[in-house]
C-alpha cells in the first residue's frame, strides 16, 4: 500500500473505500465521502503531499452524480482521491484553505460543470468568461456541444490598487508579438509593479468536450493538438492513459521511439525558448543563432519522421513511424553538430554582461513560493524543486536511462534559461544512448475497446513540466471523460507571484523565461 | 565582444541559397514576393499576426518564417506590435468564442488598404475543434478572408507562398 493510501486510511478509517477501476493498478484510488473531503486533503497537507490537478465528471449516466477527483502526489507517488455530489446538490468542500492550486482547478470545475466549491473565496468565472451565461455547463452531458452560446451582460472584477501615482496597464489579449492571446493586468505605481492578475480563458476551445464525441483511437489526434508546440508529450500521455485503461502494452521499439521523439521536442522548443529570452532582453543576436539551431532540428524530425514538430507520429498502441540505421546516422551527425554550435552559443550568453545585468535576479520565485504554488517543471527545477516524470514516474526507457535532473534555487529568469540549457545538454546524451541501444521490432501493436466503467492515469514529463491525462470509459465502452492537465494551469500562478519587486519592462523576459501556454491552459 | 565577432565570422551568412542548408523553393518564392511587395507596398508589408484560439503551432511556423533561414524581412515582410499600422493581418485559429471580439476590433482597428490571410486547418475551417460552444469554425465565419493557408501547421516554405498569393491578386 503506498505511503499517501496510508496516510489517508489513518486519518478517514473506513470511510475511504479502495475504487479498483482506476488502471495502471499500482495507482490507488480511494473514495471518501463528500463531507470528509477536504478533511483527507488536509491530512495529506500534513504529510506535505502536494496538488496535481483537480476536476470533476458527470457520470450521470452511471447515477452516481457528479465525480468530483482530486490527484495528489507526494515525491514518486500519486494518490487520487474521489467523491460523489448529487445531481440536486452539486457543491462539495473547496481544498482551498490547503492547497493553493485549488484556487483556480475550482474555478474551472464551477464554470464549466457547475459543481460549487462551498469556501471558495472567489465566485468569478475561470476559463468561461463573464460574458457567456451563468447556467451555461460545457461539460455536462446535459449540454449540447453544437449549440451556439449567447452573450450576456457580465462584469469581471478585477482587485485594484488605489494611491497617487498608482494606474491600471492592462495588457491583450491580442498582444504585441507573435504569440497566443491572454490578458494580464497590472496595478503599477511609476514603473514597479504591485499586482498583476492574470485572465485566461481566451483560447478555450471545448477540448475537454470535443473528446467526448471522439473514438479512443482518433483521439490522439486532439490531444496533440491541446498545445501544439508540446504535441509530442500530450499525445503520448494520452496514449498512455488509453494503452493502461485497454490494458495494452506497447513494443518495445515504440517505447523507445517514443522517448526519442519526446527528447527532440524537448531541445527544439529549449532552443526557441532561450532565444526568445535573449531577444526579450534586446540581445537579437542570440535569437538569431539559437532559432538557426532549433530550424535544423526541425528540418531533421520533417526528413525523418515526416512532420516537423512530430505532430500525429505517436497513437495508442505504438509510434506511426520507425526509424532505419540511415535515420540513426543522420541523427547522430545533426547532435554532433549540434552539441557543437550550441556550446559555442552557450559560452556567448553566459559571459554577457549586459544580459547578466537583466537576467539575473529578475522575476524571482522563491523555492517556499514555488512549493505551495505547486510549480511543476522547469520552473519548480529553477525554483529548488527536485521534480521530474522521467524520474518519479519513469516508464520505459526511463527506467533504463539515465536523467539528469538539474536544479537551481535562486528561481530567477537566468535559473529557469540555465534549466533548460543543461536539459538540453542532457537530452543529447539522453538520445544517443537510446540509438544506442533501440530494441528491434515492430512499431505498433492493435488496442482494443477498453471495458466500460474504467479509467486510465499517464503522467509524461513534457517540455514545459508534468502532463496529466485521466480518461474514464462510458456505459457503452466510449470517452465519458477525458480529463488533460497541462503544467500550465499550475504554472502560471508562479507567473502572478514571481513578477512582485520588478518593473513592468521586465515582464516580458518573465513571462518568455515561463513561456506557459495558454491554450493547454485553457483547453 | 570578440567571442561574439567570432560566431559571427564562424556562422557566416546562413540565407544564402545553399542546397544544404536553405530550400531553393524558398529562393524562387522570395524574389518573386520582393517584386510585388516593392511594387505594391513600397519596399515593406507590415503584417499584424493574431491568434484567435490557435494550438500555437502556427505560431511556431510564423516565428521560422522570421528566423535566419528563411529570413522573411529581407523581402520587405516585417511583423508589427501594433494593427494600426499593419497592411496586413496573418490570423491563426478556428476562432474561440473568447477570442471573437478582440479579433473583430483588431480587424476594424486595421487602416485601409488590408488583407487577411487565414493560416492554417483551424484558420480555414475550424480544423479538428470544427464549430461548437466554444469555437466558431474558421476565421472567415467572423471578419472577410481574402487568403488561405492551409496545413496544421503550414510549412514556412507554404507561408511565404501564401502571402505571395495574397498580395499578388
Amino acid at each position: 500500500m503506498s505511503r499517501l493510501e496510508q496516510i489517508v486510511r489513518a486519518a478517514l478509517g473506513p470511510d475511504a473505500i479502495r475504487d479498483d477501476s482506476l488502471f495502471p493498478s499500482s495507482l490507488s484510488m480511494l473514495v471518501v465521502p463528500r463531507v470528509r473531503f477536504a478533511e483527507t486533503a488536509k491530512a495529506l497537507k500534513k504529510e506535505y503531499a502536494l496538488l496535481a490537478a483537480e476536476w470533476a465528471t458527470d457520470e450521470t449516466h452511471f447515477d452516481r452524480g457528479f465525480g468530483i477527483y482530486a490527484c495528489f502526489r507526494k515525491e514518486m507517488e500519486y494518490l487520487i482521491v474521489k467523491t460523489y455530489a448529487p445531481t440536486d446538490d452539486p457543491t462539495f468542500p473547496s481544498l482551498t484553505k490547503k492547497f493553493v492550486p485549488a484556487y483556480r482547478f475550482e474555478r474551472q470545475m464551477k464554470s464549466l460543470m457547475g459543481v460549487i466549491p462551498v469556501g471558495h473565496p472567489d465566485s468569478r468565472p475561470w476559463i468561461k468568461h463573464e460574458d457567456w451565461p451563468e447556467d451555461a455547463w460545457p461539460l455536462r452531458k446535459s449540454f449540447d456541444r453544437s449549440q451556439i452560446m449567447p452573450r450576456v451582460f457580465g462584469e469581471y472584477r478585477w482587485i485594484r490598487a488605489e494611491g497617487e501615482g498608482v494606474y491600471e496597464i492592462p495588457v491583450g489579449p491580442v498582444h504585441a508579438g507573435i504569440i497566443e492571446p491572454g490578458h494580464f493586468r497590472f496595478q503599477a505605481l511609476g514603473e514597479d509593479v504591485i499586482n498583476l492578475e492574470e485572465k485566461l480563458g481566451y483560447v478555450h476551445k471545448g477540448i475537454e468536450k470535443r473528446f467526448e464525441s471522439m473514438s479512443w483511437k482518433e483521439g490522439f489526434r486532439l490531444a496533440g493538438r491541446v498545445s501544439g508546440d508540446t504535441t509530442v508529450a500530450h499525445s503520448l500521455a494520452y496514449c498512455r492513459a488509453v494503452e493502461e485503461i485497454s490494458r495494452c502494452t506497447p513494443p518495445d521499439r515504440a517505447l523507445w521511439l517514443r522517448a526519442l521523439f519526446l527528447e527532440r521536442e524537448r531541445i527544439a522548443n529549449h532552443l526557441g525558448d532561450l532565444g526568445a529570452i535573449c531577444n526579450d532582453v534586446a540581445f537579437a543576436f542570440l535569437l538569431y543563432q539559437f532559432h538557426r539551431l532549433k530550424e535544423m532540428v526541425v528540418r531533421t524530425n520533417m526528413k525523418l519522421f515526416g512532420h516537423r514538430f512530430l505532430m500525429d507520429r505517436i497513437m495508442p498502441g505504438g509510434t506511426m513511424v520507425d526509424i532505419d540505421t540511415e535515420g540513426v546516422i543522420k541523427i547522430r551527425t545533426e547532435l554532433e553538430w549540434l552539441a557543437n554550435e550550441f556550446e559555442r552559443i552557450v559560452v556567448i550568453y553566459d559571459e554577457n554582461a549586459s544580459v547578466e545585468d537583466r537576467v539575473r535576479d529578475t522575476g524571482i520565485l522563491s523555492p517556499e513560493k514555488a512549493r505551495d504554488l505547486g510549480m511543476v517543471g522547469f520552473v519548480a527545477r529553477a525554483s529548488g524543486l527536485n521534480l521530474d516524470c522521467r524520474i518519479h514516474q519513469p516508464f520505459p526507457p526511463y527506467d533504463r536511462i539515465n536523467v539528469n535532473v538539474r536544479v537551481l534555487i535562486s528561481g530567477d529568469v537566468h535559473a529557469r534559461a540555465w534549466v533548460r540549457v543543461e536539459e538540453i545538454r542532457d537530452s543529447i546524451r539522453i538520445i544517443r544512448e537510446i540509438l544506442d541501444t533501440l530494441p528491434e521490432g515492430i512499431i505498433s501493436v492493435p488496442i482494443e475497446a477498453p471495458l466500460p466503467d474504467r479509467s486510465g492515469f499517464a503522467t509524461v514529463e513534457g517540455w514545459r513540466g508534468e502532463i496529466l491525462y485521466w480518461v474514464q470509459s462510458g456505459k457503452n465502452g466510449e470517452i465519458n471523460r477525458c480529463m488533460v492537465r497541462d503544467p500550465s494551469s499550475l504554472n502560471w500562478l508562479g507567473l502572478e507571484q514571481c513578477i512582485h519587486g520588478n518593473i513592468v519592462p521586465d515582464f516580458p523576459v518573465c513571462n518568455k523565461s515561463f513561456n506557459q501556454s495558454y491554450s493547454g491552459n485553457d483547453v | 565582444m570578440i567571442r561574439i565577432l567570432r560566431q559571427i565570422f564562424h556562422t557566416g551568412i546562413v540565407t544564402e541559397p545553399l542546397p544544404p542548408i536553405v530550400d531553393p523553393e524558398i529562393e524562387k518564392i522570395g524574389v518573386r514576393l520582393e517584386e510585388v511587395i516593392k511594387r505594391r507596398f513600397r519596399g515593406s508589408l507590415a503584417i499584424r499576426q493574431v491568434d484567435a484560439g490557435s494550438c500555437n503551432a502556427c505560431e511556431l511556423e510564423i516565428h521560422a518564417i522570421n528566423n535566419p533561414i528563411y529570413n522573411c524581412e529581407r523581402f520587405g515582410i516585417h511583423f508589427t506590435a501594433s494593427p494600426r499600422f499593419a497592411d496586413m493581418l496573418l490570423v491563426t485559429g478556428p476562432v474561440s468564442r473568447n477570442m471573437e471580439i478582440a479579433l473583430k476590433r483588431t480587424y476594424d482597428a486595421t487602416p485601409q488598404p488590408k488583407l487577411v490571410v487565414a493560416v492554417g486547418e483551424c484558420g480555414c475551417t475550424g480544423g479538428i475543434f470544427g464549430e461548437s460552444y466554444a469555437s466558431l469554425g474558421g476565421i472567415n465565419k467572423v471578419i472577410p478572408v481574402d487568403a488561405f493557408i492551409p496545413g496544421c501547421p503550414p510549412a514556412p516554405t507554404a507561408l511565404l507562398q501564401g502571402i505571395l498569393k495574397t498580395i499578388e491578386k
